[in-house]
């Protein structure tokens, strides 16, 4: 609950801060700000407390994965540096709207009540919707944020009807309640409920961008800016599947058998789609957006295990999946920056020039892949068992892991591109120096949790 | 005042019911078929207003205050997403002078 109150306020306050001439401090500003939440946050760890009349609940679910938005935007922000200097660039706003969005990430993974879904996912929302459109002159984004906007809308008023028809058939927007509602009628619901089930179902798929309700992501991935698509398809995401598991966790565990299906369906959709749709893609960016739609599918499959390892595994393979997509996206942001091209070819002989991006580069795709000795490794290791302690779906991560190895193939290409192909100029990056910090931190990060996996795996 | 809740109860539930349904679809049908950013951004006010009113019905005939809180809740947040909204249409027009969203095709997978 602080947390919400700290980044609320310096969210205004940053605002004011950007009235200032030098937007030098504003980075350094940001990345305090962001300090402090964080640890004002893990004050909260072991001390469940709930606000407003039960509808928040702070617990160390909440608190975990708090943890991991507030870091993995603490990350983020140094990439920003290039806007330190563009003229048009509107910084204090961009750092603001940042902030209050993580506030709707944390009502996400803490509401108690319908109502506090549907406010955390707005929040998160609107503000994305205007980062998503912050190139006011690059068609491209203009495209991207009225997409965005539209079908954001369109799915929240689905949401909505969902919740409505819930509340119709149970009389609450508690999501304890609704769990004990069903409980209380023996398992039997009416048409109406699993109208609303299905109806939040598709409204929450929609926001952690799983298929069939995808088709927005690489459109809106690749129009906004690479700073703002790197928020989207981290924080974003996170938040979006840990409300997912909350809700089915608390609200529809009774209903299992009735959503199962449909879910079970979506996640060999999202992972099908995801895993061959990164592999024809010529843009690195693009592949990126479509590679975050692939481990939507392997975060869901942590959810439809639906088991006591179902909360950490999620939570492990957010991290991983966060680190080591900021540190792509930062690097794509720094070559993209410097070469005027998002294309594969654009990181050519990145290995020669600028030795540390590349490093960090590759670290972070054999962190997506999922190669030993990386979190990404891990991650997959641990969301393949929890799904495995039900036998019968193996198919599912028989399934997963040969497309898994499908995305060796996507992740290598950019290595190859670094390492093997030979450039046109041999021109070194210019990288400033909270960049460079923070991408030795996520690659000394990323190998640490493939080493010591038990840092994270075990806290919840 | 408190009359208004009895006053909605003179009406059965199920048409409230299948009349916000009606209202959804028409709204989920506008937004499906229809090309002007605008119109479609309407359509999805029309879904948001269903909920409202399917809200409003059920909470007079539950007695229910929670929901018709719900209902102020949605009113506002749909104020905050108009000002985004017609922000970004706004921006749009001005760079491609129109609010046809099929011209709007620079991205394709």
């Amino acid at each position: 609950m602080t947390s919400i109150i700290l980044l609320s306020v310096f969210g205004i306050a940053n605002l004011f801060i950007g009235f200032m001439k030098s937007k030098r401090i504003l980075l350094p500003l940001a990345i305090l700000f962001l300090i402090v939440v964080f640890g004002v946050n893990l004050l909260s760890w072991n001390d469940t407390q709930s606000y407003f009349n039960n509808m928040l609940t702070i617990d160390n679910y909440a608190v975990a994965f708090t943890g991991i938005m507030v870091l993995t935007t603490l990350l983020l922000v140094p990439f920003s540096q290039r806007y330190v200097n563009e003229k048009d660039s509107n910084l204090a706003e961009y750092y603001s709207l940042l902030l209050f969005s993580l506030v709707g990430a944390i009502m996400m993974v803490s509401y108690e009540n319908m109502l506090m879904l549907f406010v955390g996912i707005e929040i998160l929302s609107i503000a994305m919707y205007v980062v998503a459109g912050s190139n006011k002159k690059s068609l491209r984004s203009n495209e991207a944020a009225l997409k965005y906007f539209l079908m954001g809308a369109f799915f929240t008023g689905i949401l909505l009807f969902g919740i409505v028809m819930i509340y119709g058939a149970t009389g609450t927007f508690n999501i304890t309640e609704i769990g004990a509602a069903q409980i209380a009628t023996g398992g039997v619901m009416n048409s109406m409920f699993i109208l609303g089930l299905l109806l939040v179902v598709i409204g929450i798929s929609f926001k952690i961008s799983a298929a069939p309700f995808h088709f927005w992501t690489p459109d809106v991935y690749e129009g906004a800016p690479t700073f703002f698509t790197a928020f989207m398809s981290t924080v974003v995401k996170t938040a979006g599947v840990a409300a997912f598991f909350k809700l089915m966790a608390a609200a529809f565990a009774a209903s299992y058998a009735a959503w199962f299906p449909t879910m079970i369906a979506i996640t060999v959709l999202t992972l099908v789609v995801g895993n061959i749709g990164a592999v024809v893609q010529g843009s690195a960016k693009r592949m990126l957006a479509y590679s975050s739609i692939s481990h939507a599918g392997y975060l869901l499959m942590s959810l439809i295990a639906f088991n006591e390892s179902s909360a950490s595994s999620i939570l492990f393979y957010s991290l991983s999946y966060a680190t080591a997509s900021i540190a792509a996206f930062g690097v794509l942001m720094l070559v993209a920056d410097q070469k005027g091209s998002e294309k594969y070819e654009a990181f050519n002989g990145l290995g020669r020039t600028n030795p540390l991006l590349a490093f960090a580069m590759t670290v972070s795709m054999l962190s997506l892949a999922g190669i030993p000795l990386t979190a990404g490794f891990f991650a997959k290791f641990f969301v393949f068992s929890a799904v495995l302690q039900d036998s019968s779906l193996m198919w599912l991560v028989i399934i997963a892991v040969i497309l898994a190895a499908v995305g060796i193939y996507y992740y290598f290409r950019v290595v190859i591109a670094m390492y093997m192909q030979p450039a046109d100029n041999y021109e070194k990056i210019r990288v400033g120096s909270f960049a460079s910090f923070t991408l030795i931190f996520i690659t000394v990060l990323t190998i640490l949790l493939g080493i010591a996996p038990a840092l994270v795996s075990d806290i919840l | 005042m408190n009359q208004i809740p009895e006053v909605i109860r003179t009406i059965p539930l199920e048409y409230y019911l299948f009349f916000s349904a009606a209202l959804f679809s028409i709204g989920v049908i506008g937004v499906l078929t229809r090309r002007n950013a605008i119109i479609i951004f309407m359509c999805v006010e029309l879904m948001l207003n269903a909920v409202n009113l399917l809200l409003t019905a059920l909470a007079s005939y539950r007695g229910d205050a929670s929901a018709q809180v719900f209902v102020f809740f949605i009113m506002a947040v749909a104020a905050a997403e108009v000002c985004v909204g017609l922000a970004i249409i706004v921006m749009t027009y001005r760079n491609i002078r129109s609010t046809d969203v099929q011209l709007l095709n620079y991205l394709k997978w």
